[in-house]
């Protein structure tokens, strides 16, 4: 049954998925930084809704909806509107792309970023995965 | 949405006359020991005479630079406030150059964070220009900074659409005096941004043009440059290349050749060109086998523009595969690892380094097919032999 995006039951088959796979925990070997997913309103969705994920090592530590706004100071933000998560997690959109046009606006340690690019990649492979409810 | 960004280009004999016209207090010239020794920075300096702007150096740029080199730089930078950097030199010099510039006027980023997300801001002290004096890199005509971090052995792709140089001064009579080994490692660079270019997942309508052409000069011409280097209409051409093939990759991106050749650079310290066009013609074997996930190839269109046999992909391939390793056999390139003078030791004892490093490596995650880690490890071995790739 198709998950609806965002919400914590998805943010948790995500990370579920990714928990599962020998690839990414390959990719993001190095990988040390948690996320907010920041999904603008559009279409069925009303509110902008975050959503964290603890990244480290290759596996999700910790994954969650955060109601009600800030709940944690994560490493790294990736902000962009509910019509671009869809075509990036549909392949309509090449990850890096959206985040090098601005389409994704992420900000956090680029360094890291620059290092790992191949877990970001990853990560949004395993967002594929997802048996999606999108809202627009 | 995407972008396509490019300099002013000055090119053809006289072209490094142009420096008369720039205007400005300050000029901090880049540039490495050698060239300083073989008096072309000199001849940079008499182009700018008119100019009356002050001429500071900063030479010790060394080949595949490092992060400290970069940060050594800005701060020599910081405290002469130029504004105007001239990079003169090869695709080391002109890297440094554009990190130096982004630290210069961003001290508060680090070389290994410049990236393309963030908006610098770039343009309140100073504005680059890039003198090529080598044929290949493309580095004038991109926004691409190669740095070496020493301590992981590792090269980082990196840079942001602001560091793009604001002008880039072609004249072939400063790469008459290029060495033939520099020439061919240099030319086959271009080819190898030509074809990846061409063919990365971000290949688009604008670059196509500029990496058909520039990869059809490599082939005619390189081999004359090479032969004679004196030959001022090859050097002409195969500046030309250099320059559209670095317009062409650096606005869609390379692939898997640079990948490996960035991770093998960074362990063995072969020289950029030669490592990345060593490895191109298998990892255009390799992604020509497609399997789950790879993406559909364009080897056809590249092959019949070459004027080589292109019936269908794979044929396209397998072709192209074959003209790259002749152009490299003629021009007294390398072929494999092992001749290369990497024995099998030693690639096995850094296989690990090499294959965590390519998979990692910006330019990997461009290509159709991205291989996984015991592809990639098969991949390497293979190219040490000199064996076709299928798989």
């Amino acid at each position: 049954m198709a998950l609806p995006f965002p919400s914590d039951p998805w943010v948790k088959a995500l990370m579920e998925d990714l928990n599962a796979s020998p690839t990414y925990l390959d990719a993001a070997r190095n990988w040390e930084g948690d996320f907010y997913f920041i999904v603008e309103p559009a279409g069925k969705l009303a509110e902008p809704v975050t959503l964290y994920m603890d990244l480290w090592h290759g596996k999700c530590r910790e994954a969650f909806a955060a109601e009600g706004g800030v709940q944690r100071e994560p490493v790294f933000r990736l902000r962009g509107p509910a019509a671009t998560w869809k075509k990036v997690m549909t392949k309509q959109l090449d990850p890096m792309a959206a985040i090098m046009t601005g389409q994704l606006k992420l900000t956090g340690n680029m360094a890291m970023v620059m290092r790992n690019v191949r877990a970001a990649k990853e990560l949004v492979e395993s967002c594929t995965h997802i048996p999606t409810d999108f809202p627009v | 949405m995407w972008f396509f960004s490019s300099p002013q280009v000055v090119y053809g004999e006289g072209a490094l006359s142009y420096l008369e016209r720039l205007q400005g207090k300050r000029v901090c010239l880049v540039t490495d020991a050698t060239l300083l020794k073989l008096g072309l920075v000199e001849r940079v300096k008499e182009a700018l005479a008119p100019t009356g702007m002050a001429i500071d150096l900063i030479s010790d740029v060394e080949p595949e630079p490092s992060l400290e080199t970069v940060r050594r730089g800005a701060a020599r930078m910081l405290e002469l406030c130029p504004d105007w950097i001239i990079a003169v030199g090869g695709g080391s010099v002109m890297d440094a150059a554009k990190a130096m510039w982004v630290l210069y006027e961003r001290p508060d980023i680090q070389p290994d964070a410049i990236n393309p997300v963030e908006i610098l801001g770039l343009r309140q002290k100073a504005r680059l220009v890039a003198i090529p004096t080598t044929t290949g890199t493309g580095s004038e005509a991109t926004w691409a900074i190669v740095l070496t971090d020493t301590l992981e052995r590792r090269k980082l792709g990196l840079g942001s659409r602001e560091n793009l140089p604001d002008l880039a001064i072609l004249d072939p009579e400063l790469v008459q005096g290029l060495p033939p080994r520099s020439t061919a490692d240099t030319g086959l660079d271009a080819l190898t941004h030509a074809v990846e270019g061409f063919t990365s997942s971000m290949h688009n309508d604008f670059c196509d043009g500029l990496c058909l052409q520039a990869a059809r000069l490599v082939f005619e011409w390189l081999p004359k440059a090479v032969a004679d280097g004196s030959d001022l209409e090859a050097r002409t051409h195969t500046q030309n290349a250099a320059t559209m093939a670095g317009l062409g990759f650096g606005n869609s991106m390379a692939a898997l050749a640079h990948g490996m050749g960035h991770a093998l650079g960074g362990v063995f310290h072969v020289p950029h060109g030669r490592a990345v066009a060593l490895f191109l013609p298998y990892t255009i074997e390799y992604s020509a086998c497609g399997g789950p996930g790879a993406g559909p190839t364009r080897y056809a269109e590249l092959a019949c523009f070459l004027g080589l046999p292109a019936d269908s992909e794979a044929e396209a391939a397998a072709s192209l595969a074959r003209a790259i390793r002749q152009l490299e056999k003629q021009v007294g390139q390398p072929r494999s690892l092992q001749e290369c003078g990497i024995s099998l030791e030693q690639l096995r004892a850094e296989l690990d380094t090499l294959t965590w490093n390519a998979l990692g490596d910006s330019q990997t995650v461009m290509s159709t097919r991205i291989p996984d880690e015991a592809e990639l490890r098969r991949l390497f071995l293979a190219v040490w032999e000199g064996a076709r790739i299928d798989f």
